[in-house]
């Protein structure tokens, strides 16, 4: 089972789903950043396991997975920035009270 | 962890150390596959409490057991130094960066009755869907060059790291800094207000028009 490329990818685009489903259904801002960090995991463990079953990616998938780990920190960075900005003029995490904007 | 070691360990039994069996007792899986299972399993729970659960404090709290839970499926799938960086980075910085900016934003009026928008159906609909849907693409496909999983050391990554990605090193190097310099910059807080912020209609700086009368 652990020895399948198949039980891998399964369980990466389960996670990847459970992070689609936070982002759509949580009215917090930081509980969608949460999610879409979950959905970046799943994206990972996928190339992970890419990278461990195949031979020709070996190297390669460990490099784009430290690439995307990074790009997250920096997304996680601005997203909380944005978050915390916003907060401070809104006074509320929940993103259905971010109306403002069409005024 | 790999096939190798258990034969290592029974052999050097007879020395005096205590004898792990290749295979669990009664249930005859292999090891690997009994830390697959626990792992998957704290994996989607976690990951299923992150997202269903109403506080958020526990929320970026069982996040750092879900990136836990991924750190050992890395190291099952002979990739340490992503265990490693995962570890560091999910599990350090962005779990403590998340949950500092929750404690920042927490308001007692913030409702925790409804974590969930209106339309949270049509939200587990399509992630049901796409869930079905990778599923199928996984099931449905015959990945080629199946074979057993290998370990790819750190030092071919670190050579690998600076000769043929080294662009790409640097340009994330350039995005991290930018990203530092963004998050400061936006979550900057002004004391003074600055004369090009103010709006024209007169309101004050730094707020947005017609928040008083909003539901703040």
């Amino acid at each position: 089972m652990s020895q399948s490329l198949e039980a891998y990818l399964v369980l990466s685009s389960l996670l990847f789903s459970i992070g689609t489903f936070g982002f759509l259904a949580r009215r917090n801002a930081i509980a969608m950043l949460m999610s879409i960090e979950l959905m970046l995991n799943g994206v990972n463990l996928a190339i992970v396991a890419f990278g461990a079953f195949q031979p020709a990616l070996h190297g390669d998938a460990a490099i784009i997975a430290l690439m995307v780990m990074a790009v997250a920190a920096a997304e996680a960075t601005v997203g909380l920035a944005i978050v915390m900005a916003i907060y401070r003029n809104r006074r509320t995490p929940l993103v259905d009270e971010y109306d403002r904007m069409r005024e | 962890m790999g096939p190798a070691a258990p034969a290592v360990t029974s052999a050097r039994a007879s020395r005096g150390r205590v004898a792990i069996p290749e295979t669990i007792p009664f249930i005859g899986w292999s090891w690997a596959d009994l830390l697959f299972l626990l792992f998957a399993t704290t994996l989607l729970g976690t990951g299923l409490l992150v997202v269903l659960g109403r506080n958020i404090i526990r929320s970026g709290l069982w996040m750092i057991a879900c990136f836990a839970s991924l750190a050992g499926l890395y190291v099952l799938l002979g990739a340490t130094l992503i265990a490693a960086a995962q570890v560091l980075i999910y599990i350090g910085a962005i779990s403590v960066l998340v949950l500092f900016a929750v404690m920042l934003t927490q308001t007692k009026a913030a409702p925790t009755r409804l974590a969930f928008h209106h339309q949270a159906w049509a939200g587990a609909l399509a992630a049901v869907g796409l869930a079905l849907l990778l599923g199928l693409v996984v099931a449905s496909t015959a990945w080629p060059g199946k074979g057993p999983r290998t370990a790819s050391p750190a030092d071919q990554l670190a050579r690998l790291l600076f000769s043929d990605y080294v662009l790409a090193f640097e340009v994330v190097s350039v995005l991290l800094l930018a990203a530092v310099i963004g998050g400061v910059f936006l979550a900057k807080r002004e004391d003074e207000p600055e004369e090009s912020i103010v709006p024209s209609d007169g309101a004050p700086p730094g707020r947005w028009p017609g928040e008083e009368q909003g539901s703040s």
